[in-house]
C-alpha cells in the first residue's frame, strides 16, 4: 500500500500530555491548576447544577416560563447581545484611532478606556445613574426630544455598553498596531483603493479578534449586575435584569428558584460561549494563522 | 543620441530627485535611467538611499524635488494605484488571509468593473503565474503554509499579475538563507529572460548585483555613484567607494609620475595615472592583483601573518609594515605557513585622481 502522504500541516496528533520541557515541574503545576480550577471554579458550579437538580427538569422549566422570570432572561440576554455589538463597533473604532492617528491626549483617552475596568461597579452605576437620570446632565437632554434613558432598558444598555468598551477595545488593539504597512502598501500597488484595501486587506484579518472582544462583553454584560441596577429602576417586566431576580429570589429565601435561574443562565451562557468559540475557530482556519 | 533606432529606449527616468527625511537628506540630486527590459541592480550600502529612492519610483513616498519620468510622461504626482507598477517586498507583504491563488489575482480582482478579466481568464493567469513560479499545487494553499522562499515566489507573481510597467524588488531575497537566495537569484533571472519586464531590484549585496543585472547602479549616501554593466563598474570604477563596495582591495603607498605609477620605484604594470596627477598617490589593490614572487624582485615586501584556503584559492593576508594587512589571493598550490617571509609583485590597481 502507498504511505499516506497527508500534509504535515493537517495530521492530527493523537492526544496526549504535553512533553515535559526543560523545565521541571510539569506533575505539580499540573495539580496545582487543576485544584485552584475545582475550588474557584468548578465546584461552585456543580454545586449550583446539583442544587437546581433538585428541582428537575420540570422544576426549571416551571421557574423559566414564569413570565417575571422569562422577561428578566430575555432583558438580560437581549440586551447584552444589542450592547456587546455596540461596544465592538464603537470599541474597534476607539481601538482605530488610538492606534493609528497621534493627537495630543492620546495617552489619556488610552488610560481612560480602562477606567470600567477598574471602577467598582457600584460606582459605575451611580455616577451612570445620576447622569442619565431625568434631571441629569445627558438624561434632560435626553428627555426634550422625548427619550427616556434611567429605569428604560436602554439604561441598561448604556450600563452594559459602558462595561463591555474596554473588552472590544483591548481585544482589538494589539492587533491594529500589528497590522503591517507593507500590506497596505502593496495593495496600493496592485491598484487598489484605500476603500477596497481597508475592506479586503485590512479589516479581515480583524474579525477574530472583534469576535473575542465581542463574546467578552457579552459575558459581561450579561453578568454585570452593580452598574446596571441604579440606572434600570428594576421594574418588573420592564427593566428588571436576571441576576437583580435571583437576588430577589434569594431575599425571599427561595434558594431552589435562585438556583433554577442561575443554572439557566448559566445554559444559555455557555451555549453562547460554545458559539462564538466555535466561530473564532472557523474564522483562524478560514483566516489560515493558528 | 538617445533616439537612435535599436539603442534600448528608457522605460523610467528620475530627474534631480532630493528626498529629506526630518533632518537627514536621503537622496542628493538624484539622476538615473533605467531601460526598457532590462533589470538594473541598485548596489548600495545599507542606508544608503536605496528603498527610498525605489519607493519614490513607485509613488509610495514623495520627492521634496525632482521628477519621475515613465516613458517621458511626468509621473511624479501620480498616485500609487495609478502607476502600474510591481513592487515585491523584502518580507512578502502577502495577504495572510488570502489563499495563494486569491493573492495572485489581487491586482485583477482590484480593477474597475469594465476593466477586470472575467473570472475565467482570472483563473487561467493565476494558473499560467502559478506554473511560471513552480507552485502549481499550491493554489489553494495559505501564506503561512509556505517556507520563505516560496512566498517571495508568491508575491513576486502577485506583483507580474497585473503586468506592470516596472517591477521593484526590494533585498527581495534578504530574508532568506543561503542556499535558497542562490537558487531564486536564477530563477529570477530566468524570469526576466523569459518575460523582458522592466525590472530594478535593490541588493546591499556585491556579488548578487553583479551576478543578476543587467546594469548595476552603485549608490553610496544618496548620490549615484557609477552606472554601467558588472563589466565596466568592475575595471573602471568611478570612484574608491565603488571600487571598495564591490569587493576587498587595500591601499597602498605610490607615486605617480610621467603617467606611471611607482611602487618602491618599480613601476606597476597596467596602471596608468591619471593626466595631470603627480606625486604621491594612493594605488587601490585587488587581492588577485598581487603575485607572490622571491623579495628581491618586489614591490613591497611582508611576513605571511595567515592564509586559508576555500573554494580553490588561497587568501594570505601579508604584515606590511604599519598598516593593515594585505590581502592576498593565490591560485598557487604552495602553502606559506605564519611567519614566512614574501615578496609582492602588484600586477594590477586602480588610482583615482
Ligand atoms: N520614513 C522615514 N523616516 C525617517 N527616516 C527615514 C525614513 N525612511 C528612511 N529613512 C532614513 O533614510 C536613510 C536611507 O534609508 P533607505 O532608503 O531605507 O536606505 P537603504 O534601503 O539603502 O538601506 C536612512 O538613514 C534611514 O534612516
Ligand atoms: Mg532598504
Amino acid at each position: 500500500m502507498t504511505v499516506s502522504t497527508k500534509p504535515r500541516w493537517r495530521a492530527k496528533p493523537r492526544w496526549r500530555f504535553r512533553q515535559p520541557s526543560v523545565l521541571p515541574g510539569f506533575g505539580i503545576t499540573f495539580g496545582y491548576t487543576i485544584l485552584c480550577l475545582s475550588l474557584v471554579v468548578l465546584i461552585p458550579l456543580g454545586a449550583l447544577v446539583v442544587r437546581s437538580s433538585r428541582l428537575g427538569l420540570s422544576g426549571i422549566w416551571e421557574v423559566a416560563s414564569d413570565p417575571r422570570v422569562a422577561s428578566a432572561l430575555k432583558i438580560s440576554f437581549g440586551v447584552s447581545l444589542l450592547a456587546a455589538l455596540t461596544a465592538s463597533v464603537f470599541g474597534f473604532l476607539v481601538a482605530w484611532v488610538l492606534t493609528r492617528y497621534r493627537f495630543p491626549g492620546r495617552r489619556i483617552v488610552d488610560a481612560v478606556v480602562d477606567l470600567p475596568f477598574a471602577l467598582p461597579t457600584a460606582v459605575a452605576g451611580i455616577a451612570l445613574a445620576q447622569v442619565y437620570a431625568p434631571n441629569g446632565i445627558v438624561g434632560a437632554q435626553l428627555e426634550k426630544i422625548g427619550i427616556k434613558a434611567a429605569y428604560t432598558p436602554l439604561g441598561i444598555f448604556i450600563a452594559m455598553v459602558f462595561i463591555g468598551l474596554p473588552f472590544a477595545v483591548r481585544t482589538v488593539q494589539p492587533l491594529i498596531a500589528e497590522i503591517d504597512k507593507e500590506v497596505e502598501e502593496a495593495s496600493a500597488t496592485l491598484g487598489a483603493s484605500r476603500r477596497a484595501t481597508l475592506w479586503k486587506v485590512v479589516l479581515p484579518p480583524l474579525i477574530p479578534a472583534v469576535l473575542t472582544g465581542f463574546a467578552l462583553a457579552f459575558a459581561r454584560g450579561v453578568g454585570e449586575y452593580g452598574s446596571i441596577i441604579f440606572i434600570a429602576g428594576n421594574l418588573p417586566y420592564v427593566s428588571e435584569i436576571a441576576p437583580l431576580l435571583i437576588v430577589i429570589k434569594l431575599s425571599e429565601y427561595d434558594y431552589a428558584g435562585a438556583a433554577a435561574i442561575a443554572t439557566i443562565m448559566l445554559g444559555i451562557s455557555f451555549l453562547t460561549l460554545l458559539a462564538i468559540n466555535l466561530i473564532q475557530a472557523w474564522s483562524r482556519r478560514r483566516f489560515g494563522y493558528v | 543620441m538617445g533616439g537612435t533606432s535599436g539603442r534600448p529606449s528608457t522605460a523610467i527616468r528620475v530627474e534631480g530627485l532630493s528626498k529629506t527625511f526630518d533632518t537627514a537628506a536621503v537622496l542628493h540630486d538624484f539622476d538615473l535611467d533605467v531601460r526598457a527590459g532590462e533589470l538594473l541592480g541598485l548596489l548600495g550600502p545599507s542606508g544608503s538611499g536605496k528603498t527610498t529612492l525605489l519607493r519614490i519610483i513607485a509613488g509610495l513616498d514623495f520627492p521634496d524635488r525632482g521628477r519621475v519620468l515613465f516613458g517621458g510622461d511626468d509621473a511624479t504626482g501620480l498616485p500609487v494605484q495609478k502607476r502600474a507598477v510591481g513592487f515585491v517586498f523584502q518580507h512578502y507583504a502577502l495577504f495572510k488571509h488570502m489563499s495563494v491563488a486569491d493573492n495572485i489575482a489581487y491586482g485583477l480582482n482590484a480593477r474597475k468593473r469594465a476593466e477586470r478579466p472575467d473570472k475565467a481568464e482570472i483563473k487561467r493567469r493565476v494558473g499560467d503565474l502559478l506554473d511560471l513560479i513552480k507552485l502549481s499545487g499550491f493554489a489553494d494553499r495559505y501564506p503561512s503554509q509556505l517556507s520563505g522562499g516560496q512566498r517571495q515566489r508568491v508575491a513576486l507573481a502577485r506583483a507580474l499579475a497585473v503586468e506592470p510597467r516596472v517591477l521593484l524588488l526590494d533585498e527581495p531575497f534578504g530574508a532568506l538563507d543561503a542556499q535558497v537566495r542562490k537558487d531564486l537569484r536564477r530563477w529570477l533571472r530566468e524570469i526576466h529572460d523569459r518575460t523582458g519586464q522592466t525590472t530594478i531590484f535593490v541588493t546591499h549585496d556585491q556579488d548578487e548585483a553583479l551576478e543578476l543585472s543587467d546594469r548595476v547602479a552603485v549608490l553610496d549616501k544618496g548620490r549615484l555613484e557609477q552606472v554601467g554593466t558588472p563589466d565596466e563598474v568592475q575595471d573602471n570604477p568611478a570612484s574608491a567607494t565603488v571600487l571598495k563596495f564591490l569587493g576587498d582591495a587595500v591601499e597602498v603607498e605610490a607615486i605617480a609620475e610621467g603617467g606611471q605609477v611607482r611602487v618602491d620605484g618599480r613601476p606597476v604594470p597596467g596602471v596608468v595615472a591619471p593626466a595631470g596627477l603627480i606625486g604621491p598617490v594612493k594605488l587601490h589593490v585587488r587581492p588577485w592583483q598581487f603575485q607572490l614572487t622571491d623579495p628581491s624582485a618586489a614591490h613591497l615586501r611582508g611576513t605571511v601573518r595567515s592564509s586559508h584556503r576555500s573554494q580553490g584559492r588561497q587568501r594570505i593576508e601579508v604584515e606590511h609594515g604599519p598598516g593593515r594587512p594585505l590581502l592576498v589571493e593565490d591560485f598557487d598550490g604552495e602553502r606559506y605557513a605564519a611567519g614566512h617571509p614574501v615578496g609582492l609583485r602588484i600586477v594590477g590597481g586602480y588610482v583615482f585622481a
